[in-house]
């Protein structure tokens, strides 16, 4: 009973749901962990796991749980390795939801949030700092780079997307056109 | 039901059109739940984004969970959640098959080169707008600041700020400082 594929997975992926504090990227270190265990998927696979889930949609975490899943046992492994990842955070955001719901208009929450949302401002304008140095301060090798063209596009788009006219525009679009650029140019 | 479906839909586009998840997943979230539906305003993502940090978990699950049992309770957070990770569980599971083709397709490349870009000019305009609605004096510009230090120079944990951020709050709070 122990022994089945599906049974191991649920085990393991609902342990890093339970346990990985901090999103996909703190699924990683579970993930190589597995492999000292289990012979699913090798080292290797975690990076270009990471990869893929860089150039693909949806949570990078979960992407990595559906990869490592699949690669263990086809496509229900995957399910099921992504079903065990998510259910730990239904059961606590629940209870989380439930115990701030209660407590909404009490005024120490009130001025808790009130100072934590600012930091979480703070928090969001780091990560997109460290986005800008990923996906446009290092170069293919590895080495530091200042892409002018890019930095300069990025502006053009940051302005686009501040015209009046054009903030409704769905963020896709701007996905679409960004491919497009991206292939004309062959950047 | 509707709306279970509602929910599931419109977490199934974020999930779908969303490349690098989680913080990434800030101007698709505002444009469907804030702006299209108005489900929920930009201070609750704020606050949603700062519990998905400090539990455990991906955090674009803990905000789709979140969302979804605000509106229609624990089914609804389910919905949401399910709607988030379909998309992934469809594309990965293609890709998986032919992933080295596809890595090594020079046009694809490209194309995520393109991407990134726009994903930067997205991400730098979530910022400013979370940004004029979660610094509203003094005192929470000193703490967005802090948290971009603390974030950048330090390496003290996500988790660790946001709560001091909180203690800060009921501080202040209690010494009768107004934080608006």
């Amino acid at each position: 009973m122990m022994n089945n594929v599906f049974i191991q997975l649920f085990i393991e992926f609902f342990q890093i749901g339970l346990f990985a504090v901090g999103g996909g990227p703190a699924t990683i270190p579970f993930l190589m962990d597995i492999t000292t265990r289990h012979d699913w998927y090798t080292k290797l696979d975690v990076v270009n796991m990471l990869a893929v889930s860089e150039s693909t949609p949806g949570p990078i975490g979960i992407n990595m749980a559906t990869y490592a899943g699949f690669k263990a046992t086809g496509f229900l492994g995957g399910l099921a390795a992504t079903l065990s990842l998510v259910l730990p955070s239904i059961i606590v955001i629940v209870i989380v939801a439930r115990i701030l719901e209660s407590f909404s208009q009490n005024k120490y929450v009130r001025a808790a949030f009130a100072m934590i949302r600012p930091v979480v401002t703070g928090l969001i304008a780091s990560a997109v700092l460290g986005i800008f140095e990923t996906a446009l301060f290092t170069a293919k090798d590895g080495s530091f780079q200042v892409p002018v063209f890019h930095l300069a596009l990025v502006g053009v788009f940051f302005g686009l997307m501040n015209v009046k006219k054009l903030k409704k525009i769905h963020p896709f679009f701007w996905m679409v056109a960004g491919v497009v650029l991206g292939i004309v140019f062959r950047m | 039901m509707k709306e279970l479906l509602e929910l599931y839909l419109a977490f199934f586009r974020i999930g779908g059109l969303t490349f690098g998840g989680g913080l990434t997943m800030l101007p698709m979230l505002k444009y469907e739940l804030v702006e299209k539906k108005d489900w929920v305003s930009e201070d609750d993502l704020l606050d949603y984004y700062a519990v998905g940090q400090c539990t455990p978990g991906i955090i674009a699950v803990n905000v789709a969970t979140f969302v979804g049992y605000k509106r229609k309770g624990v089914i609804g957070g389910i919905c949401s959640t399910l709607g988030m990770i379909s998309p992934s569980l469809i594309i990965v599971s293609i890709l998986a098959m032919f992933l080295q083709q596809f890595m090594d397709n020079v046009w694809v490349q490209h194309g995520v080169e393109g991407i990134k870009i726009v994903v930067c000019a997205l991400m730098l305009n979530t910022v400013l707008t979370m940004g004029k609605k979660s610094i509203t004096g003094k005192l929470t510009a000193v703490a967005a600041i802090l948290g971009f230090v603390g974030a950048v120079f330090t390496p003290v944990p996500t988790v660790a700020l946001v709560i001091v951020a909180g203690i800060a709050g009921i501080v202040l709070n209690k010494a009768g400082k107004e934080i608006v």
